[in-house]
Order: structure tokens, then C-alpha cells, then sequence
């Protein structure tokens, strides 16, 4: 499906650079279709010879695009799955103390809807700030993880939500059920609320993983790390004056990434199918 | 000698309120029962009258807002927690993701049984439902009257002496209805348990039960308690007179008060 869902787009691109006219359709002076010419929009072919190119235009032995790419996917991918095993902790830990007082869940969900119309562009800075001044356990605080916790804050935000909705998705018969056997909120938990949130857990965790790379990738670019892919980004867009198609190179990147990181999740699901009798994908 | 059980259920003065103020609602009026060890009794009465809150009520799902609730002889409380009864309820709730062996055994894993123990005595209550080649399905699999027969089986796992059912076959069809009903007299003839049984079919509370608590709505409390003549429940007891005078009995419990309760 992903494969088709790929072709059909390649297709679409060079379909519409084939028809459209080089400079795009304008009505007066407004662009209404964008321009299809070589710089705006680099053949495919092109676009997936760039990977092949020197880093350094003209300077052999500097590594190619393609490790380049490879290298900052890797680095910032590590980020976000730090990020990403944070904000799922968190959010877990959240909606395990909203199922089990009623109160917490009324005090803390406006907080945890709130938290999430905060930009991340406004929230990177003061997080960046943490950097040099504090220290945890005797250990400094990075700039990554910085990122990291940015990352993390996006994602929690989906397990919290999806995990809470699992936890009270039981049936009443099945609460009163176990109830009527005097069993605790521990073995409810263990039995019957978290192999019933499964169903709600696994879209939650596609979700945080899709979040977490993006929360990666903004505050990398927003805090100015090096070494990521949203450095990248930054610098090859800055190149693309010179050679149109690098652009395009870490976005293929960072969409990978993002693959990666869903169909990782999408593992997970399959191993516990089992629990979640109507998910078919 | 077997010294004398305690009544299965004995209730006293119990009343049940739910909210407060001018919008409280009397959902139960002065309650007094008595179930005997080994009795069957039904509650019977129209939707409203309180019958599946009383039952929650005896299995302290619900606290009662006055009066006092003893199961074997224990509050109510204790009782839950000793685990001296079995619940089944209209939907047979059963964990999807377990196998239907594996939801027999829920309550026996819940109490620490060990694991070869727990699968015996699984086995051997499936068995006891007609679904002893059924331990290793899915529940999806199995069509609505066997998914109540494996709500049972779990009901029974724990060998309660008091099995409390709320309309635990109101959602089969009449030809299903009338073969659980003969099933469940022969289950509880072999397990010796006590049952109070909430249902709003006349004919299901007179064939199984020795015993019809007729009750009415607004506020729900007890009318009459019907006696129902003894005699083999088996086929034939649904032709026989006796039935048809007791069914005749009920309905007309029934009908008189609703028309006396109605303004």
C-alpha cells in the first residue's frame, strides 16, 4: 500500500512537471499553480542522483550526500526515540493517575489540552536555556537533550489521551465482574485494563512516534543543534541556489524516518493482536 | 451431622437511595428477605421496581442506604471478599482476549490459585456447562448462549454457596431460554448453591424457582412472595397445571399492584 501510495506520487510529480507550463499558471500577478521548471521542481531522477553527489561540490574523499543524510537520520533519530520513551512514560504515568482518581483526571486534562496550544518555536528557546545551567544527578544538561525533551512533549500528549479512553474502555459487566471477585485496582489494572487499552494504545503510540520525530526535527533546527536531520535541512536549503534537487534530499530523509519510526510501532502491534479483536491493519 | 448453614441471603429493612435532597430517588422501600442455603428464589417486576439494584446490593456492588445485608451469614462486604458467591450477569462480559478456558479461570487466578489446580477445576466446570470441547476458543466464537453458559461456568468457579444472577438469559431466544433454564436446574441440583435469579419472564421465575419475590416500582419494595408448588423441573412441569395456576398467581401479584401503583 505504502509502495503504491509512493508511485502513484512520483507519477503525480512528474505527470504535472511534464504538463504545466515552466513558469507555473498566473492570473494577473498571482501564482494559481506553481512553477514546474527545473529549479522548482527537480526530475525525480535528479532528485535521487543528488544522494549519489560529494557532500562538498568538487572535493573527493568528503563522504557522499547519501551518508550525510544517513548520518543526521541516525543522530536525530536517536533524539526523538529518547524523546519518544519519555513523552510515552509520562503520558502512561498521566493517564494511569487520571483512571485511577477521578479528581486528578478533572484537575489535570485541561492542563494536558492547554499544553499542546503552546508553539513549539516559543517553548524550544526556553527549553535550550536549561543548557549549562542545569544539572541532573551530577550530570549537565545537554542540548540534545533539550531536543529530546521536546520531542517528548508532543508525545505524550496522544498516549495520554489514547491511553486513558483504553483504560476506560471496559464494559461496566466487566468492571462490577471484577468487583464481584474482590479483585484490586492493581490485578483490574493487570486483567482487564490494560490488555482492553491495547486497542486504544497502539494508534497512540503511531501517533506520539510521528510527533516525537517532528518535535525532533523542529527543535533541532529551532535551537540550532548540529549533527541532525533538521540541521540539514537548514543547510542544504541554503545550497539550493546552486544545485535545486539537494533540498530535496533530507526531506526523503526525514520522511524515511518517520516510516521507520510508525512501522516500528506497527510491529509492536502486531505482536499483541491478540488484544485489539478489531484493528485489521 | 451437618451443623445448620446460615441463610444464604437475609435481608433487613434494606432501602436504597440514590441522590439527595428534592430529586432523591427511593429505588428500594423496607426490604426483608430470606433465601435459605440451597433455595432458589427469583426476584420478578416490571422495569424500575429495583429488582437489579437489590441484586448489586447483595453482592455489595452498591452500599444499601439503610438496613443490613448478611450473605452466609457475613456483611455483605465480607462476603464479596471471601468470594462466597458467583455473579452472571445479561451480557455474559467475557475478556475478549482470553480464551474461554482462560476466563473460567479468571476469578480462581485472582484468588492465587496455582496454575495446574486452576486448569483442573476449569476443565471440570465446562464440563458441567456442555462446553467441555469448547476450553481453547475465543468467546467471539461461540454464539450467545454458549458465551452465557461460559459466564456461568465462571460464576461457578469458585464453588460459591450463592450464585446471583441478573437476567442472565434475557438476551437468548425462547428455544435456547428454555434449555439453559433446564441446564441451570440440573447445574444447581449438582453445585447445592443458593440462587437468587432477577428476571421480568413470568414463566422463567416460576419454572426455576421455589420461591417468586413479586415486586413493584415507585418506590421499588416487595409485594408478595409466591410459593411455587415442588415437583421435577423437567418438561413436562411446564405442561402440568400446577405451573399454569402458579403463572396465573404471579401475573396477577404483578398486575395489581401496578394498577394500584399507577395514579
Amino acid at each position: 500500500m505504502l509502495l503504491l501510495a509512493l508511485l502513484l506520487l512520483a507519477a503525480a510529480w512528474e505527470l504535472y512537471k511534464l504538463a504545466a507550463p515552466d513558469d507555473g499558471v498566473r492570473i494577473g500577478d498571482a501564482l494559481i499553480l506553481p512553477r514546474s521548471d527545473d529549479a522548482s521542481m527537480p526530475h525525480l531522477s535528479r532528485i535521487f542522483e543528488v544522494f549519489g553527489e560529494q557532500e562538498v561540490a568538487g572535493v573527493a574523499g568528503g563522504g557522499t550526500v547519501l551518508s550525510s543524510v544517513v548520518d543526521a537520520v541516525w543522530y536525530s533519530l536517536r533524539l526523538a526515540v529518547a524523546g519518544f520513551a519519555a513523552g510515552v512514560a509520562v503520558g502512561f504515568v498521566l493517564a494511569l493517575a487520571m483512571q485511577r482518581v477521578r479528581v486528578v483526571e478533572r484537575a489535570l486534562l485541561p492542563w494536558v489540552v492547554l499544553s499542546q496550544t503552546v508553539p513549539l518555536i516559543a517553548l524550544a528557546p526556553l527549553v535550550y536555556g536549561w543548557s549549562g545551567n542545569l544539572s541532573l544527578f551530577g550530570l549537565d544538561w545537554q542540548p540534545w537533550m533539550s531536543v529530546s525533551v521536546i520531542a517528548a512533549y508532543l508525545a505524550f500528549f496522544p498516549v495520554a489521551i489514547g491511553v486513558l479512553r483504553g483504560f476506560s474502555s471496559p464494559t461496566p459487566v466487566q468492571t462490577e465482574l471484577l468487583a464481584a471477585c474482590a479483585a484490586s485496582w492493581w490485578q483490574t489494572l493487570l486483567r482487564l485494563r490494560l490488555p482492553a487499552s491495547v486497542a486504544y494504545t497502539i494508534p497512540a503510540l503511531k501517533l506520539a512516534a510521528a510527533a516525537a520525530i517532528v518535535g525532533a526535527i523542529v527543535a533541532e533546527i529551532s535551537i540550532g543543534l548540529n549533527g541532525g536531520i533538521g540541521r540539514l535541512i537548514i543547510s542544504y536549503a541554503q545550497q539550493a541556489t546552486g544545485d535545486p534537487a539537494r533540498i530535496y534530499a533530507p526531506i526523503i530523509g526525514a520522511a524515511a524516518m518517520g516510516v521507520v519510526a510508525v512501522g516500528l510501532v506497527g510491529l509492536l502491534g502486531v505482536a499483541l493482536r491478540r488484544y485489539q479483536p478489531e484493528e485489521t491493519a | 451431622m451437618n451443623e445448620p448453614r446460615p441463610p444464604a441471603v437475609a435481608l433487613e429493612g434494606v432501602g436504597k437511595r440514590f441522590g439527595s435532597g428534592a430529586t432523591a430517588v427511593d429505588a428500594l422501600t423496607e426490604i426483608d428477605l430470606s433465601v435459605a442455603a440451597g433455595e432458589f428464589v427469583s426476584l420478578i417486576g416490571p422495569s424500575g421496581c429495583g429488582k437489579s439494584t437489590l441484586l448489586r446490593i447483595i453482592a455489595n456492588l452498591i452500599d444499601p442506604s439503610e438496613g443490613s445485608v448478611l450473605v452466609n451469614g457475613k456483611p455483605a462486604r465480607q462476603a464479596r471478599l471471601d468470594q462466597d458467591y458467583g455473579i452472571a450477569f445479561q451480557q455474559a462480559g467475557l475478556l475478549e482476549w482470553r480464551t474461554v478456558q482462560a476466563n473460567v479461570e479468571l476469578p480462581l487466578a485472582l484468588h492465587g490459585m496455582r496454575r495446574e489446580e486452576r486448569r483442573s477445576q476449569a476443565a471440570e466446570l465446562l464440563e458441567l456447562v456442555g462446553l467441555g470441547d469448547f476450553g481453547s476458543h475465543r468467546p467471539s466464537q461461540l454464539s450467545g448462549g454458549m458465551q452465557q453458559r461460559v459466564a456461568i461456568a465462571r460464576a461457578l468457579a469458585r464453588r460459591p454457596a450463592l450464585l446471583l444472577m441478573d437476567e442472565p438469559f434475557g438476551a437468548l431466544d425462547e428455544m435456547t431460554r428454555e434449555r439453559m433454564q433446564s441446564e441451570l436446574i440440573r447445574i444447581c441440583a449438582e453445585t447445592r448453591a443458593a440462587v437468587v435469579f432477577v428476571t421480568h419472564s413470568i414463566p422463567e421465575a416460576v419454572f426455576l424457582s421455589q420461591r417468586a419475590v413479586v415486586m413493584s416500582p415507585r418506590p421499588g419494595r416487595i409485594t408478595e412472595i409466591i410459593d411455587v408448588p415442588p415437583g421435577t423441573r423437567d418438561e413436562d412441569f411446564r405442561e402440568a397445571d400446577a405451573f399454569y395456576a402458579t403463572i396465573t398467581e404471579v401475573r396477577e401479584a404483578l398486575r395489581a399492584r401496578t394498577r394500584e401503583g399507577s395514579p
